[in-house]
């Protein structure tokens, strides 16, 4: 690869394996169950994509070690997106499956990456449409920096300092075939 | 993901692909009106104008709603309370409209083309929402959506369409989509309601329901126009009703799981007997819920910033 031009080798590096994930999951339910002192009003919300299988996975943590399931639903926030109109191509609308009342919930929010804040907005102004929720707490794998707005999360899997050319990437058994977090860089 | 132009003029100009996005992002925005806010902030800012100069009461309030729920400002303009009434011409009105910068003009018009006329005019995105006997491109997507979601495929599916099918901008919308996206299709009615060189587009002809329903996963009934009665292209509409209209007898031709579909108002029991309309096999119903979540993705779709 002698050509300078177009050829710039990405390298990946892992910063989170299988075992890794399952870890930082598991210490996250236990944290979410602690200051929730149980599952009660307790809601799981994954947002499309990324935090959906997150989500999930967190949910039967919890169902599992308190023996009573915990409501669980998907949100997809393009419709809420504050550049959805900066061009005419559109983003691949997701499906929002909310099937419960979030009227007095606790709400878990999930993502992947937690990164300039803006998807975390756009979720919470999705999730006051669908209820007036007691509250709204943060859970995400990755914390990468970089804010953009006022947002921070309540339970971080791992925090990844990371510089804004690089890009984090999840990686999940349910999409991807494979647990693994790897950053790279152009 | 996007379409490829500004404007929704018929099915004719939509790729296979197109079509496929259209319905995908329909399906998805079906979810937005059964929550208790049924709004989403997306189109905020955006202004949609339903310029209906031909009369309407459900694709009108159809785009309505849907812009409503995007957020959209949506105001209507109807023949009656247009300057059209005052001898304005069709591309005077579109240049004064186009004049107070909306971003979407939707149009129904008499006149088959005014659609594409307006298209050249102006800058703003035009959709189609029924030009004479031409096109009724959303009336189409509504139904495809409602079909892949009900079989799950358009592909192989029998289909038959009954009624005057020379007059019906939804047949000709229909047959254009649903060929194309490879379901059989077959056209039947009496002899002067068939134009004559409709084969030309792919579609079976048959002037008997027994043979246009036989094995058919779809029936889709057309509205016979009780208003273009005096072109006198039957003899009454009793004697319609008794060799068209789908009802207890003839649908049992038809594949047992057979659904039944018509684009709306109903004459019942002209063409449609009152219990098929009403009975577990049609989707009329659905059709109207669906129509709202096609006219919201073409919105969302088509409304965007610059390159």
């Amino acid at each position: 690869m002698s050509s300078e031009e177009g050829n710039a080798m990405k390298t990946a590096k892992t910063v989170m394996d299988a075992d890794g994930i399952e870890r930082s999951l598991t210490r996250i339910a236990s944290e979410i169950l602690e200051e929730n002192k149980g599952v009660q009003d307790l809601v799981i919300i994954g947002i499309q994509k990324g935090g959906v299988s997150l989500a999930k996975r967190i949910a039967q943590k919890i169902s599992k070690s308190e023996k009573s399931a915990v409501p669980f639903g998907i949100l997809d926030i393009t419709l809420y997106r504050d550049d959805i109109l900066t061009s005419n191509k559109k983003p691949k609308l997701g499906i929002t499956d909310i099937s419960f009342s979030l009227d007095n919930k606790k709400i878990i929010l999930v993502d992947d990456v937690l990164f300039t804040g803006r998807t975390i907005r756009a979720a919470m102004d999705a999730l006051m449409d669908f209820g007036r929720p007691k509250l709204i707490r943060l859970a995400v794998l990755i914390d990468r920096g970089h804010r953009e707005l006022p947002i921070r999360a309540d339970f971080v899997g791992k925090n990844l300092p990371s510089s804004l050319w690089e890009e984090v990437a999840v990686h999940l058994t349910e999409s991807d075939g494979v647990d693994e977090v790897i950053i790279e860089e152009g | 993901m996007k379409l490829s132009k500004k404007d929704i003029l018929g099915i004719k100009e939509l790729s296979q692909d197109e079509i496929h996005l259209i319905l995908d992002t329909a399906e998805s925005f079906l979810e937005v009106s059964t929550r208790k806010i049924k709004k989403v902030p997306t189109l905020r800012g955006k202004t949609v104008i339903n310029f209906f100069v031909e009369a309407s009461t459900r694709t009108r309030t159809s785009f309505e709603i849907a812009g409503k729920r995007l957020s959209a400002d949506t105001v209507n303009i109807s023949a009656s309370t247009s300057s059209l009434v005052k001898g304005e011409t069709l591309t005077d009105t579109a240049k004064t409209l186009e004049a107070m910068n909306p971003d979407i003009i939707v149009i129904r018009h008499s006149a088959a083309g005014a659609p594409h006329m307006l298209a050249r005019l102006v800058r703003q995105s035009i959709i189609n929402a029924g030009d004479g006997a031409h096109e009724h491109p959303t009336q189409a997507l509504l139904d495809m959506m409602t079909i892949r979601m009900e079989k799950g495929t358009l592909r192989g599916l029998n289909v038959a369409i009954i009624g005057d099918i020379a007059h019906s901008r939804v047949a000709r919308s229909n047959i254009l989509g649903l060929t194309m996206m490879g379901a059989n299709v077959t056209v039947c009615g009496p002899a002067m309601m068939i134009p004559r060189d409709v084969v030309k587009l792919s579609v079976r002809v048959s002037y008997h329901m027994e043979q246009a329903v036989k094995d058919a996963d779809i029936i889709m009934m057309l509205r016979i126009q009780l208003e273009r009665q005096n072109d006198n292209f039957f003899p009454s509409d009793r004697e319609y009703a008794r060799y068209y209209c789908l009802n207890s007898n003839n649908i049992r031709l038809a594949k047992p799981d057979v659904l039944v579909m018509h684009p709306g108002p109903i004459n019942r029991g002209i063409e449609i007997a009152p219990d098929i309309a009403d009975g577990a096999q049609s989707l009329i119903l659905k059709q109207v819920t669906n129509g709202v979540a096609v006219r919201m993705a073409l919105l969302y779709l088509l409304a965007g910033g610059e390159e």
